[in-house]
């Protein structure tokens, strides 16, 4: 458990992918079955047992320690878990010789308890444990192992370390079970890779690329098929022998939060499409859609407040027959055929945009600021489904971006290679003689215009607030952004999505900035 | 008829500039310019410049001239230590106290009456100064940076073992360790090459004046060069040494790659290392934990417990408890930084 531990720290703390992946990799290589598989199911999101309650640990620790330091070291560290982590006392307690847990013998021992006896379990594993072990101990069973990896970048950093292509890796991943030992032993090669059946696994999605400028003169209309792109997430719907799952476009099994999708699903078929909130076949904002997302259950009031929807794009698998080998447009028939023939009200079509010419597709593109529509698709006729973003088969053509003129605020210290710089901009827009934020980006200029904004950040700067500082009005950032919307957690009562910086107007008088009221008359 | 001693409170006491012993006509870490000033150790916010008079270690004497120059002192007087000298009616004798190189507790003697002023201290063993004596007294007056029980600090050999064991992993980056200018640094230096670390380390400019003092103490640290000037390549997988602040200045963008260390008992709680940008965290203190602050209590004996600077409550908190008199005197002016 130690081990583990240290793998969750040094996760937390190291900002680059990169890093993260090499330390992924030097623990699944040197530590032993069945300890890394109940690692791997951790950092993926695959262990389930009967969970403590914060309060529960806290009360552990005041039976230990003096109540009265144990709230100073509450308010000083101000995070529980690593408040009695540190505060457990060690030497008196612990018998040296106590054989420190294994990951495998907690999680094992935690699957066997029930809800009630869940906090009475950890006290000798505290003893025995080291400060980094109880840390991420409590994590653990208190649900909140939050250390920015998800489960995405912990299977590339397996298919990396094994040498498979991460595709393999996700196609199987859904039929396994942890500790994974057929999936060590196929990645080292000892085995071939594991036998998954007649399960309904995920199939990785094939992904588009963003159209460049002039990329159309070079393609031909008649060879493409157009359709909406909906402002929603992608998904796949994957039925077999009466099973169902609802994934995201990364792999991850979402379906628990969608029960009102998986009651709708047909039988023995994958399907790829768009996930939305529609309410009365209008598409809600892509807000609605995140009150359902990153969620365990769904209440009877969120599934009555915010109706889930798939709009689909494509079809898979039919019965027992792979139609990825296909291409697209007969596809597409053999979804409208399907759907003919199993229509259902949570689910409807995608409909195709005809359109003879680039210019007639663009103009359609600009017109559309109806709801939910984020641009155009574009995909060759003849594109058979391949894992992965290929170049040339699918184009995404998003709607030309917002923009405003926005006024730089603060200035925060970036992670990593960019740890001395000053490279995250919170802007804000006038209200009255005072701004008000309304964003933070932190990409979209060159290392030039960072290096140049960095240096006028640092002689700029009225405030220090620990990596943040406030600067001087003075620096006009016009800001890109997909689209705006209400938001109670922001004090403007706005949120942009996707905003970047799109060029910094270093000619224009920060007096001329844009106003909130500007901002809110692009709300949609 | 024996006289009785008399009560600490009576002789020292706090001025607007720090502690002040009365009887000797003298401060100790003065705040401010005063005429005659006993110096703990040679961090900047316990040895401050422009004192007339100066008593204390000749380590210290050289650390403040090394800083302040000719500022340092009017005139300064060493003082080995277990050396007594009276100034005034008191005597007073330096006592390692294990912090940094010339560290010393102050140890007052006044007709039976015995103060002993800790300055910081820490109890583990440091290969560049001399080892913490505890002293028996009536009136012990204490530090407290880390007074919480949260802060245990783990070996220092394991905290070294963790970056070496980084440099492992991560070959193609160099390995920025923040430390203090003022024994950190030094100490970091002598552990890794306890722990067999033979190659040069390289030094941020405004490390390099103080471990040369170091050096010339007779404490030997290996080979050492300046960061500043070498080639980006040949920074790779070294370790280079600066002040915490260095990476995030633009100094830092010379290193390829850096990967953050920060070598502090800070860095024991983890979210305050990742709110500054620290990957890797290495608690090497030199200070003492919690338990080395409550042993030392028990081993000094003083009936009286006065907490200077640090997180005074949860102390005098824990030292009420055990039955001493405990008081918080919160002097100001005293850093965190350790």
């Amino acid at each position: 458990m130690n081990r583990f531990a240290a793998l969750l720290e040094a996760l937390l703390l190291t900002p680059s992918r990169n890093g993260k992946l090499r330390l992924m990799q030097e623990y699944f290589a040197s530590e032993p079955n069945p300890e890394r598989g109940w690692a791997l199911a951790a950092l993926t999101g695959e262990l389930f047992f009967a969970e403590a309650k914060p309060n529960q640990v806290r009360a552990l620790a005041a039976a230990r320690v003096d109540p009265e330091l144990l709230g100073w070291s509450y308010d000083f560290v101000g995070d529980l878990a690593e408040t009695v982590s540190l505060i457990w006392p060690e030497a008196s307690t612990a018998p040296s010789d106590a054989p420190v847990p294994s990951l495998s013998g907690i999680v094992e021992t935690l699957q066997r308890t029930s809800r009630a006896e869940v906090a009475g379990r950890l006290a000798p594993w505290f003893d025995a444990l080291d400060a980094t072990g109880r840390w991420a101990l409590i994590k653990l069973v208190t649900g909140s192992l939050r250390i920015g990896v998800s489960a995405r970048l912990a299977k590339i950093a397996l298919a990396e370390w094994g040498g498979v292509a991460i595709d393999q890796i996700e196609e199987v991943w859904h039929g396994l079970k942890p500790p994974y030992e057929p999936l060590f032993d196929w990645l080292e090669g000892r085995q071939p890779p594991p036998d998954i059946g007649d399960l309904p696994v995920f199939s990785p999605l094939m992904l588009a690329q963003p159209l460049e400028h002039d990329e159309l003169q070079g393609l031909e209309p008649a060879d493409y098929l157009a359709e909406w792109k909906w402002d929603g997430i992608r998904v796949q719907l994957v039925s077999r022998r009466g099973d169902s799952r609802l994934y995201s476009r990364s792999g991850d099994d979402i379906g628990s939060a969608f029960p009102d999708i998986l009651a709708a699903m047909p039988e023995d078929v994958t399907l790829d499409g768009e996930l939305l909130v529609v309410r009365d076949g209008e598409v809600a904002p892509f807000n609605d859609l995140q009150q359902r997302l990153n969620r365990k259950t769904a209440s009877v009031k969120m599934l009555r407040d915010f109706p889930a929807a798939i709009r689909l794009y494509d079809i898979l698998r039919e019965g027992g027959e792979d139609l990825r080998g296909l291409p697209f447009a007969e596809r597409r028939r053999r979804l409208e055929g399907w759907y003919a023939k199993a229509p259902r009200p949570a689910f409807d079509l995608s409909p195709l945009v005809p359109f003879a010419a680039w210019d007639e597709l663009r103009e359609l593109r600009d017109r559309a600021r109806a709801q939910g529509i984020e641009g155009l698709m574009l995909k060759r006729a003849d594109s058979t489904y391949v894992a992965g973003r290929p170049k040339g088969p699918w184009f995404k053509w998003k709607r030309g971006a917002l923009t405003l003129d926005t006024v730089l605020m603060y200035a925060q210290r970036g992670h990593g290679k960019r740890s001395s710089y000053y490279s995250d901009y919170t802007f804000g827009a006038w209200a009255g003689d005072a701004l008000v934020p309304v964003g933070k980006a932190y990409s979209g200029f060159t290392d030039d215009e960072l290096r140049r904004l960095d240096r006028w950040v640092r002689n700029n700067t009225v405030q220090r607030y620990g990596p943040v500082r406030e600067v001087a009005p003075g620096i006009v950032l016009e800001v890109a952004f997909d689209s705006v919307h209400r938001s109670t957690r922001h004090r403007s009562g706005v949120a942009m999505r996707f905003p970047r910086i799109h060029r910094i107007r270093w000619d224009k008088p920060y007096r001329e900035a844009d106003t909130l009221e500007t901002l809110e008359k692009l709300l949609t | 008829m024996p006289v009785a001693a008399p009560r600490p409170e009576t002789w020292i006491k706090t001025t607007s500039a720090g502690l002040y012993c009365e009887p000797g006509d003298f401060h100790i870490d003065p705040l401010r310019p005063v005429p005659r000033a006993v110096i703990t150790h040679g961090h900047g916010d316990h040895a401050r410049a422009g004192n007339d008079h100066v008593l204390a270690t000749r380590e210290t004497i050289a650390i403040m001239q090394a800083r302040y120059a000719d500022g340092a002192a009017r005139s300064s007087q060493p003082l080995a230590y277990d050396k007594t000298v009276t100034v005034g009616e008191v005597a007073v004798r330096l006592v390692p106290a294990g912090h940094v190189l010339g560290s010393a507790q102050i140890v007052l003697d006044y007709h039976g009456s015995r103060v002993v002023v800790s300055g910081d201290y820490k109890r583990r063993s440091d290969p560049t100064c001399a080892p913490f004596e505890p002293v028996n007294c009536d009136l012990f007056i204490t530090e407290a940076t880390f007074g919480l029980p949260v802060f245990r600090h783990p070996p220092d050999d394991q905290e070294i073992a963790k970056l070496l064991h980084s440099l492992i992993l991560f070959p193609e980056r160099c390995h920025l360790v923040g430390v203090y200018v003022l024994g950190k640094c030094q100490r970091v230096l002598a552990l890794l090459r306890r722990a067999g670390y033979q190659e040069p380390v390289y030094l941020h400019g405004a490390l390099i004046g103080l471990t040369g003092l170091f050096e010339r103490f007779g404490i030997a640290l290996g080979a050492v060069l300046p960061a500043t000037g070498m080639a980006r390549e040949a920074l790779k997988g070294r370790i280079v040494l600066a002040p915490p602040s260095a990476a995030a200045e633009p100094w830092s963008r010379r290193l390829p790659d850096p990967l953050v260390a920060q070598a502090s008992g800070w860095m024991r709680v983890r979210q305050r290392a990742k709110a500054s940008g620290v990957e890797l965290p290495l608690v090497i203190s030199d200070h003492a934990d919690w338990d080395e602050l409550i042993q030392t209590l028990d081993q000094v004996a003083a009936d009286e417990i006065w907490v200077t600077h640090g997180r005074e409550e949860a102390l005098v908190h824990y030292a009420t408890k055990k039955g001493y008199h405990a008081r918080a005197l919160a002097l100001a002016g005293f850093e965190e930084d350790e």
